[in-house]
């Protein structure tokens, strides 16, 4: 079963129940469990928390192994393709041991967080829908099915960094996403006022549905790699002659000519990321994906299911740089950091606390890419492990600041419920009047810091990370080394990426003031409060998750940084140097050099204090506007965004996200329903079925013209001659009369006569 | 028990016969119904016997049984399984049991009839599959077109009227004839091959056919007549109108077994006969029928995707999912036919689920269309969890078993011709969507209609009905060496005899008498 040439520790043998362990919580969720919803969640948690701490076992043990860099593998044959076979089969190398460090641990804080997130333990109210969201202090109906659905996405994430061939990637690959649609459209059954504004059943299929492009364009890469090699084992696939050949054979395509066949599969496969990791042209899915519960978001759309691209081109890298800064490269190069910029100016313009943080993990992940297209394989695998730490932050943040204004909202109402309700034994219920309000819009916030300390401090310290606040986030380590590696010799995407970081420090800044600074601009922010028993069960994650983000960079500190380095040995490079030099991939400690460490400082420190500027007097002196009142006269919705007036038609384009939907929508979708529906008519009502029943009626009207010829002509003859039968007949009948002596005189008369004509005629 | 002693193969196909003609004589529903699960139910567990005895490695026939039937002709009684027929016929024998499951309730007019047309439509199939002297072969063919027709025509939809040529016909008249005519048409074609054959070779053993070479230019002709039989019963694109009437107007009986055996016996009937009989003439149509095949994927699939009523947007998938069987068994190669196989298994189990689970739905709402649903997920929850697993199942994906057969279908494509195979590709993406289009309309959303606010959710009949196949797509999604270890040798048999070169036919008209 092994293969390998490091004597392997006994707890290796443990790899492939990891991602087991979830799955197990997942079936017996379903077949056993589900109707008690905090046995559910303690499955599902203890599930992950096993993993978590094999996962931990099994990554410290290869820090402890020097050099440690070829897999060790655990596999058997399972697929039978033709003559070859694919493998069901697990490996771990320094870059999956990595992410076994952030992985089950960042589920697990996010399956904690989401006992208090569902309200698990809380009463169940008769009058919530099930699959829509639970009112404040009550229990999600469907908490049971929430906690299977995540742990069966932990068993995706967990196998997919373990896997040991691309088929195995691929089913982990598409069970994260189907986890991904599923939990999206979790509230199917929720329906908004605004009949534009999308709904979680349509979000999850959009999702599904745009990532599964990226997908197949993926797996025609994958197919035609395993036509060039005949495997698809990464064992088989990186050895060093194999990539040669890759590299050196080339197909010829039309319009582009000849392309080695590297390139063409690596673009291909990367394709794949592009959908996962919601990059652009393919990113409208992600900002949608928000309509799911908030720990979805933090889980599946920031920490783990959306890196999976990168960690897709982090692990597929070899076969990607076969051809040295080719085509591959400068293509990933681009699309990471022309996305890092472009997602960074559309989360400038939202005001939704959840889509700015969506449009920035699309940027983030951007970066990513950016910087492995520069051949940055170790700082892209830093960053994708320091964003998930702080992003995931931050969105739990998030979820607790929606918990809390919705609190507010329900403590700040009162009175005002839009009417009475009966259940079936006959209680009443005040209907609550949820519609008009939005408890995730950031312009009815405002002033939650004193409200919600711990959520705020959490918040602040991971929107630090995240702009990359120098020296002790982990973000600033992670960052400044993608941008020193782009300052090596990649000037665009230095300075596309350091104008990226530049926004996303400003739309921090932007989101952190107006959220908890200022005074509060509705009754709700007003009312708003972490003191719930619930936010025990949240605040708790968000404080383990801030330590990450804070200390998760100090791993990485280059030796050469003045006066720290002298302190780091920089161990994650080291560890991961490992893996690049089984892989054969050339990874080089850059010389120091102080310009992009200055421009990164300027940049995070530079894009907070703007931030702070422009948006410190928002809403300042608007009052307090009654919750339940949306759109009308004195609603915060109606404070003018301080950027909307400088930037004039810009902002509403930014706004509006360049109208990538609506684009969209009337370029791909439209037309292809358009072209179903005149499939349909040209199969059914105008040509093929037509033609089909056309045979029918032409032989029909044949067998009515045989039917004519039948009646008048053969049958006219049979009838015909019957008619001349008959009328001889009637000549006949003189003849016939019935009476026996007539017939005895013919008879003789004829025989005498046949007799004479005998004897008389001559011989 | 020595398995070559007993003739298992003649068992199975005639026990569903004989059982169906002592239903004949039995009174009362009750005993009939029992007698008809009872009688498919043995046929089943004796089938069983073939997986159990099979000798895995070999690429040949097994449990072959020859006996002279009319030794004037040289028309002999032979039938034999391979791996490319043994899980069809163990398809076949698990989804008639399904199916008498299922019609337990619901079928309110001569019962007796319908559960004897039924057995007598398994044997028909079973025979089908099993066949290979050709006069039998065609005879089973024609038996199933009877019992088809009548399940359509007796039982089918009750509604909708339909003109044609004029008249209003009940639209499962129209739908019964369209179907019994334009399958007809084809074999008739393909009667007139086979007696060309034999006018040639002097016999109707296809395991003394295959070992000849014809010459390339009467291979062309009787490849069109015996691909044409099994092109419209596919159904490859454009022969595919009848199906969405015949599917849509059929009983839910008719409908599943129709999708998940009558149009395999299509795929199957390229696969056994076009390949072996006529290798160059294959290889010469290989472009155009993958070209159809192609069509058929995308053109199915969009088409699916305007649909109102649930059940002709099932029968619309079907045909771009055969189109991916045909397109596997035309890449000629390895991967490709044995996936092309295991996916007319899964199709007919997927595909089966969905309409079983459509009827169940009927039976209960008596309408079938998307709009009259909505938000069912709420009201029918493990309705709602089964569906989306066969969805997911019929949309492939990993871990399921759509997915092994697809994947090795696109494989194989792959390497035959990477044009069509990416087109192919695509077709996975909009299978996603109108599957998923589907579970959103039907599931999701808030429930609309008060009419769907009372209806129970499945009955453990019905959820018993749906264990096995739910089953098999998880046991063929994580072990699909299960049934590759069978299929493989005798996909590679094929492929193989496609490349040999044969001693031509004039060798053998010599010994003619």
């Amino acid at each position: 079963m092994h293969e390998t040439s490091v004597a392997v520790p006994a707890i290796f043998n443990l790899v492939p129940i990891l991602p087991f362990l979830p799955l197990a919580a997942f079936v017996l969720i379903v077949l056993w469990a589900n109707r008690d919803k905090k046995l559910s969640a303690g499955l599902a948690i203890g599930g992950v928390g096993l993993s978590w701490v094999l996962g931990w076992a099994v990554a410290f043990t290869t820090f402890g192994i020097e050099g440690f860099g070829e897999p060790v593998r655990m596999f058997r044959d399972w697929l039978p393709t033709g003559r070859t076979w694919q493998a069901f089969g697990f490996a771990v190398d320094p870059l999956a041991a990595a992410m076994l460090i952030m992985v089950p641990f960042v589920c697990f804080l996010i399956f904690v967080y989401s006992v208090g997130y569902m309200g698990v333990g809380k009463p169940e109210s008769d009058h919530d829908e099930r699959g829509a969201p639970a009112e404040p202090g009550h229990v999600d109906r469907l908490a049971s099915r929430f906690f299977a659905y995540i742990a069966l996405f932990a068993t995706g994430m967990i196998g997919l960094i373990l896997a040991d061939n691309l088929i195995m990637l691929l089913i982990f690959w598409e069970i994260m996403g189907l986890c991904s649609y599923l939990l999206i459209g979790f509230w199917f059954a929720r329906k908004y006022d605004d009949p534009k504004q999308i709904t979680p059943k349509e979000a999850g299929l959009k999702a599904f549905l745009t990532t599964r492009i990226g997908d197949t364009v993926m797996l025609a890469g994958i197919f035609l790699l395993y036509a060039q090699t005949q495997s698809l084992s990464f064992a088989d696939i990186f050895k060093p002659e194999t990539l040669e050949r890759l590299a050196t054979t080339t197909v010829n395509l039309p319009l582009i000519g000849a392309t080695p066949w590297a390139t063409l599969i690596g673009i291909l496969i990367f394709c794949g990321a592009i959908g996962k990791s919601a990059q652009f042209p393919l990113h409208v899915w992600l900002p949608d994906a928000m309509e799911g519960p908030t720990p979805v978001s933090a889980l599946i759309h920031a920490a783990t299911m959306v890196s999976a691209g990168v960690y897709l081109a982090i692990r597929t890298f070899p076969l990607m740089q076969a051809v040295p800064h080719g085509p591959a490269m400068q293509f990933m190069a681009f699309i990471g950091a022309f996305t890092a910029l472009f997602a960074a100016t559309i989360a400038v313009a939202q005001n939704d606390i959840k889509r700015v943080l969506a449009y920035s993990t699309i940027s983030q992940l951007g970066y990513m890419f950016a910087a492995l297209g520069i051949g940055a394989y170790v700082a892209a695998t830093f960053h994708l492990l320091t964003h998930a730490f702080f992003k995931a932050l931050l969105f739990l943040g998030s979820g607790s600041v929606i918990h809390g204004m919705e609190h507010g909202h329900h403590a700040g109402m009162g009175q005002q419920v839009l009417g009475i309700r009966y259940s079936d034994t006959g209680d009443q219920y005040p209907i609550p009047n949820t519609h008009a309000f939005d408890p995730q819009d950031m312009r009815n916030m405002g002033g939650l810091f004193r409200r919600m300390p711990r959520t705020a401090w959490t918040f602040i310290i991971g929107g630090l990370a995240l702009s990359g606040f120098p020296i002790v986030t982990a973000g600033f380590w992670s960052k400044d080394e993608i941008l020193s590696d782009a300052f090596n010799g990649h000037t665009v995407v230095f300075i596309t990426l350091a104008l990226a970081a530049l926004l996303t420090a400003f739309y921090t800044a932007r989101q952190i003031v107006m959220t908890f600074f200022g005074a509060p601009r509705t009754a709700a922010a007003e009312h708003a409060s972490e003191h719930d028993s619930i936010f025990a069960w949240m605040t708790v994650p968000l404080m383990a998750l801030a330590v990450f983000a804070v200390a998760g960079g100090w791993v990485g500190i280059p030796r050469e940084f003045p006066v720290l380095g002298a302190l780091s040995t920089n161990p994650f490079h080291h560890y991961i140097e490992g893996l690049a030099e089984a892989l054969e991939i050339h990874v080089e400690e850059l010389p120091f050099n102080s310009v992009p460490l200055l421009t990164s400082l300027v940049v995070a420190l530079g894009g907070l204090t703007l931030g702070w500027l422009v948006y410190r007097k928002f809403g300042v002196g608007a009052g307090l506007a009654p919750a339940h009142e949306g759109d009308r006269e004195g609603s915060p919705l109606q404070i003018p965004d301080p950027l909307a007036r400088p930037l004039g038609g810009l902002y509403t384009v930014l706004r509006n996200k360049y109208y990538f939907d609506e684009i969209y929508h009337a370029v791909f979708i439209r037309p292809v329903q358009r072209l179903a529906t005149w499939l349909y008519r040209v199969d059914d009502l105008w040509v093929i079925d037509p033609l089909v029943d056309g045979v029918g009626k032409l032989w029909r009207g044949i067998s009515e013209v045989g039917q004519w010829l039948d009646t008048h002509i053969v049958d006219g003859a049979v009838n015909g001659l019957a008619a001349v039968i008959g009328w001889c007949g009637g000549f006949v009948r003189v003849i016939q009369t019935g009476k026996a002596q007539n017939y005895l005189l013919v008879g003789l008369v004829t025989v005498s006569v046949l007799l004479g004509a005998f004897l008389l005629l001559p011989k | 028990m020595n398995p070559a002693s007993i003739p298992l193969l003649s068992i199975i196909t005639f026990l569903p016969l004989a059982g169906g003609l002592i239903l004949l004589f039995l009174p009362g529903e009750r005993l009939q119904k029992w007698w008809a699960l009872l009688v498919s139910l043995a046929t089943f567990a004796v089938s069983c016997l073939l997986f159990v005895w099979w000798r895995d490695g070999e690429a040949g026939m097994q449990f072959l049984e020859r006996g002279q039937w009319i030794p004037q002709f040289k028309i002999q009684y032979l039938v034999g399984v391979d791996g490319l027929s043994l899980f069809l016929v163990l398809l076949t024998t698990l989804l008639t049991v399904l199916v008498l499951l299922f019609s337990w309730t619901g079928i309110n007019k001569r019962l007796k009839s319908y559960l004897f047309l039924l057995l007598l439509l398994e044997a028909g199939m079973i025979g089908v599959f099993v066949a290979l002297d050709l006069v039998l072969f065609y005879i089973f063919w024609e038996l199933t077109l009877i019992p088809m027709y009548f399940l359509i025509g007796g039982w089918g939809d009750p509604h909708s009227g339909y003109k044609f040529l004029g008249r209003e016909l009940p639209w499962r008249i129209y739908a019964a004839l369209k179907f019994f005519l334009y399958t007809m048409a084809g074999s008739a074609l393909m009667l007139v091959a086979i007696l060309v054959l034999y006018a040639q070779a002097g016999t109707f053993d296809l395991l003394e056919l295959q070992k000849l070479s014809l010459t390339p230019n009467l291979q062309l002709w009787l490849f069109v007549a015996f691909g044409l039989a099994f092109a419209i019963k596919a159904p490859l694109f454009p022969f595919h109108t009848w199906l969405p009437d015949a599917h849509v107007a059929s009983p839910t009986g008719g409908s599943v077994i129709l999708a998940a055996v009558l149009l395999k016996m299509g795929a199957y009937g390229f696969l056994r006969f076009c390949l072996p009989l006529f290798p160059q003439a294959t290889k010469m149509f290989v472009p155009w029928i993958a070209a159809l095949a192609i069509i058929g994927i995308l053109y199915g699939a969009l088409v699916a995707l305007v649909q109102k009523d649930v059940k002709s947007l099932v029968a619309y998938s079907s045909v771009a999912h055969l189109g991916f069987v045909i397109l596997g068994i035309f890449a000629l190669n390895p991967q490709g036919l044995a996936g092309a196989t295991l996916q007319m298994v899964n199709h007919g189990l997927s595909t089966g689920a969905l309409f079983l689970m459509i009827g169940m739905l009927y039976n209960r709402r008596h309408t079938r269309m998307l709009e009259d649903f909505g938000g069912l997920w709420k009201q029918i929850p493990i309705f709602g969890f089964l569906f989306v697993i066969v969805a997911l199942s019929s949309a492939g994906l990993p871990g399921l078993n759509g997915f092994v057969g697809e994947f090795n279908i696109l494989l194989g494509a792959f390497q035959a011709n990477k044009l069509f195979a990416v087109l192919g590709t695509f077709g996975i993406i909009l299978a996603a969507w109108y599957l998923l289009w589907a579970v959103r309309q039907m599931l999701h959303g808030p429930l609309i209609k008060a009419e769907n606010a009372a209806i129970p959710d499945l009955n453990w009949r019905e959820v018993l009905t749906l264990a096995p196949i739910i089953v098999l797509f998880f046991v063929i999604g994580l072990f699909p060496n299960l049934f590759f270890d069978k299929i493989n040798p005798s996909a590679e048999a094929v492929v193989q005899a496609l490349q040999q070169q044969r001693p031509a036919v004039s060798m053998v008209l010599d010994r003619l008498p």
